[in-house]
C-alpha cells in the first residue's frame, strides 16, 4: 500500500514523522521510505542505512543540429514553455524552461532537435534490515521538481511489489509537486502544528486533498504549543486526528542531532503504534 | 523616507521550512512600517497576512499556462493525441478521451496535432493576487495559488514585480519579501534581482543541510547574504557547525534567537514578535533588522 506524508506548512515535521514511522513499521513489515522532497531531502539524516545503489536521474531535452536546421521557425512556435528560440541565424535551447515534451523535436520537418539527456538529479537507494530507503536530490539550479519525483515513484514501483508499505515523504505546499507525490496515495497522513499558521496551512493541505479524493488523517505535532484551534477544526470536520505529539525541548534536541525519537521517547513509541494500527486498518480495506 | 538612494529589496528565505522566515518577516515589516513595501512570496503557503491584517483592497486572478480541453463533437477516436502526450494526461474514460486536468502540463503538443482540430487550450487560472493595505500603514502585495497550479515561479514574479512598482511609485526605501521554502522555481523567482538575502535557519542537521544547498543557490545570484539562527541553543554543537559555515562562506551573522515560545504566543494574538511585551527574541529582531540596514548603505 502507498502512504504519503504531506503538510502545507514547511517544518511540522514531515519527515521526523516519516522517519520514525518507516523505522517503526520495519520492526513488523516490509517497508520502503522514499524521500519525494528531493529540493531539500533529508530523511537520510536520520536513518542509519547503507547505500545499495546510486544512479543519475536525466530529464530530455532537445538539442540543435545546425547542420539540419532550415530555420523555419517552427520549433519556436510550438513551444509554449519559451524553451526554444530563434535568434537569427541560430536556436537557443534554454534546459531549465523545457517541460520535456517532446513537441519541438518531434514536430521539426528536418529532425533537427533531437531529445537528449539532461541531468537533473540524483536517486541513492539504501538498505537495512526491513527498510529500503530511496532519495532523490535535485541538482541546484533545476528548476522543476516534478519529473525527478516522477522517476522516483517509478522506481520504488519497479523494484517494490504491493506487499510492501511504501511511505512518500512529500514536499510541503499545494501545488504541482506535491499533487504528484500525493495522486497514487491510498491514505496521506498530514502533518500539523497547533498554531494559527499550521491551521491555515494545513485547511490548504485539506483542501487539496479533497481535491484529489484522499482518504487522509492528521496528526498534530508540537501538541501543547500555540492553541486549540487546529483540535476544534478537525472536531467540527470529523477528520480523524490520528496521534498527537507532545511539544517536547527533549525531542527537539534529539530532532537537531539527527537521532531518531522514538526509542527514547515512548509517547513517540506509542503515537506511531496508534498511526501503525490505522494504517493496518486502511490496508485490511483494500484488501477486501 | 525615500531620497537619493534607490530602493532596497530585502528577501528572508531559509531553505527547510519552518524554520521561522514568516515570523522574522512580519517583525522586519513592523520595525520597517511605512518606510517598506511587503510581499508574500510564499504563494504555495501563504501565512503572513494572519499577521498583517490586510483588507483586500484589490483582487485580481492569475492566469498562466494553458490546459487542453477536448472538443467531444469533433473527436474522432483516433487517439493521436493520447500517443504524442508525454505527461499520460489524456486517458480514455467511459469510451471517451479525456483531458486529466492535473496532469495535463500545458504544452498544446496534442492540439497542434490532431488532425479534427477538436483540441482547444483554455488559458489555466492558477491563482489570485492581491494588493492590501496592512496595520503598519502601507501596502502588501500577497496571493494564493490554487490547488495543484504550477508556475507558483511566475505568480512569486507577478507578486513581487507588482510590490517593486508600488515601492518605486511611492518612494519606500524597501521591499520586504518573504520567500517560500526549497531550492526549486519559487526561491529562483523570490531571489532574482534582490539586494540582501536573510537566511532563517535553526541548529538541526536538516535545516544546516537545506541552509547550505539553498545557498550554493544564493552564490548563483552573487548576492550579499546574512543569517539569523532561529532556537540557537537546542544544539550548541550544531549552532557551531553553522557557525563555521557562515564564516567560510563569508555569510553576515546576523543574530542568535533563543528557544522562546514568544513567537507562538505572538502569532496566536495575529501580531509579530517585536509587537508583544518585551522578549529577547524582539531585542535581538530590533537590532538585526539595524545590521541588515547598515550593511545595505
Amino acid at each position: 500500500m502507498n502512504i504519503a506524508i504531506a503538510s502545507g506548512k514547511g517544518g511540522t515535521g514531515k519527515t521526523t514523522i516519516s522517519t520514525n514511522l518507516a523505522s517503526y513499521l520495519a520492526e513488523s513489515d516490509n517497508v520502503v521510505l522514499a524521500d519525494l522532497d528531493v529540493e531539500e531531502p533529508n530523511s537520510k539524516l536520520f536513518l542509519d542505512t547503507e547505500l545499495i545503489h546510486k544512479e543519475d536521474k536525466f530529464k530530455m531535452i532537445p538539442e540543435w543540429i545546425e547542420d539540419k536546421c532550415t530555420l523555419c521557425g517552427i520549433c519556436q512556435k510550438v513551444c509554449n514553455y519559451h524553451a526554444v528560440i530563434q535568434l537569427g541565424p541560430s536556436i537557443l535551447v534554454f534546459p531549465e524552461l523545457c517541460h520535456s515534451c517532446y513537441a519541438c523535436s518531434e514536430l521539426c520537418p528536418d529532425n533537427a532537435l533531437p531529445m537528449i539527456p539532461l541531468k537533473m538529479g540524483e536517486l541513492a537507494h539504501y538498505k537495512k534490515g526491513n527498510l529500503d530507503f530511496i532519495e532523490s536530490r535535485l541538482e541546484i539550479g533545476q528548476e522543476l521538481a516534478v519529473p525527478l519525483i516522477a522517476q522516483t515513484i517509478d522506481y520504488v514501483n519497479e523494484k517494490f511489489s504491493d506487499k510492501y508499505i511504501k511511505i512518500y515523504d512529500s514536499p510541503p505546499g499545494t501545488s504541482c509537486p506535491v499533487i504528484e507525490a500525493t495522486k497514487d496515495a491510498d491514505f496521506v497522513i498530514l502533518v500539523t502544528e497547533p498554531t494559527p499558521f499550521g491551521l491555515n496551512d494545513l485547511k490548504l493541505a485539506v483542501e487539496t486533498m479533497q481535491e484529489l479524493k484522499k482518504e487522509f488523517g492528521i496528526v498534530i505535532n508540537r501538541n501543547g504549543l500555540g492553541n486549540a484551534g487546529v483540535e476544534i477544526y478537525c472536531e467540527e470536520n470529523n477528520f480523524p486526528i490520528l496521534a498527537k505529539i507532545p511539544n517536547s525541548k527533549e525531542i527537539a534536541r534529539l530532532y537537531s542531532n539527527g537521532n531518531l525519537i522514538y526509542h527514547q521517547i515512548p509517547e513517540m513509541k506509542a503515537s506511531l503504534e496508534k498511526i501503525k494500527q490505522h494504517i493496518y486498518k486502511v490496508w485490511e480495506g483494500l484488501n477486501r | 523616507m525615500g531620497g537619493l538612494e534607490p530602493m532596497k529589496e530585502i528577501v528572508i528565505i531559509s531553505g527547510k521550512g519552518g524554520t521561522g522566515k514568516t515570523s522574522v518577516t512580519s517583525s522586519f515589516a513592523i520595525l520597517a512600517g511605512e518606510n517598506a513595501i511587503v510581499a508574500d512570496c510564499d504563494v504555495d503557503a501563504a501565512d503572513m497576512h494572519i499577521l498583517m491584517q490586510p483588507d483586500f483592497e484589490k483582487t485580481e486572478d492569475f492566469y498562466s499556462g494553458e490546459l487542453a480541453v477536448i472538443n467531444q463533437d469533433d473527436c474522432t477516436q483516433c487517439g493521436v493525441c493520447a500517443d504524442v502526450c508525454r505527461f499520460n494526461a489524456i486517458p480514455v474514460i467511459n469510451g471517451q478521451y479525456i483531458v486529466n486536468p492535473l496532469s495535463c502540463e500545458g504544452c498544446g503538443y496534442c492540439a497542434r496535432v490532431c488532425p479534427t482540430n477538436a483540441i482547444t487550450n483554455i488559458d489555466l487560472k492558477v491563482g489570485k493576487w492581491f494588493i492590501s493595505n496592512i496595520k503598519t500603514g502601507t501596502t502588501m502585495v500577497h496571493a494564493k495559488l490554487g490547488i495543484g497550479a504550477d508556475n507558483s515561479g511566475k505568480l512569486v514574479t507577478k507578486v513581487k514585480n507588482e510590490a517593486k512598482q508600488l515601492a518605486k511609485e511611492q518612494n519606500k526605501d524597501y521591499v520586504l519579501i518573504d520567500g517560500s521554502p526549497g531550492v526549486g522555481c519559487p526561491v529562483v523567482s523570490s531571489l532574482s534581482g534582490a539586494h540582501f538575502v536573510v537566511l532563517v535557519t535553526e541548529p538541526t542537521v536538516s535545516a544546516l543541510h537545506d541552509l547550505k544547498r539553498v545557498y550554493k543557490l544564493v552564490k548563483k545570484f552573487n548576492i550579499k547574504a546574512g543569517c539569523i539562527i532561529n532556537k540557537w541553543d537546542i544544539n550548541e554543537k550544531t549552532g557551531n557547525e553553522i557557525k563555521e559555515y557562515l564564516k567560510e562562506e563569508g555569510i553576515l551573522h546576523i543574530a542568535d534567537l533563543p528557544y522562546e515560545e514568544s513567537f507562538t504566543k505572538a502569532m496566536i494574538q495575529g501580531k509579530a514578535v517585536v509587537e508583544i511585551g518585551e522578549s529577547k527574541v524582539a531585542e535581538l529582531l530590533k537590532e538585526s533588522w539595524e545590521t541588515i540596514k547598515q550593511s545595505l548603505t
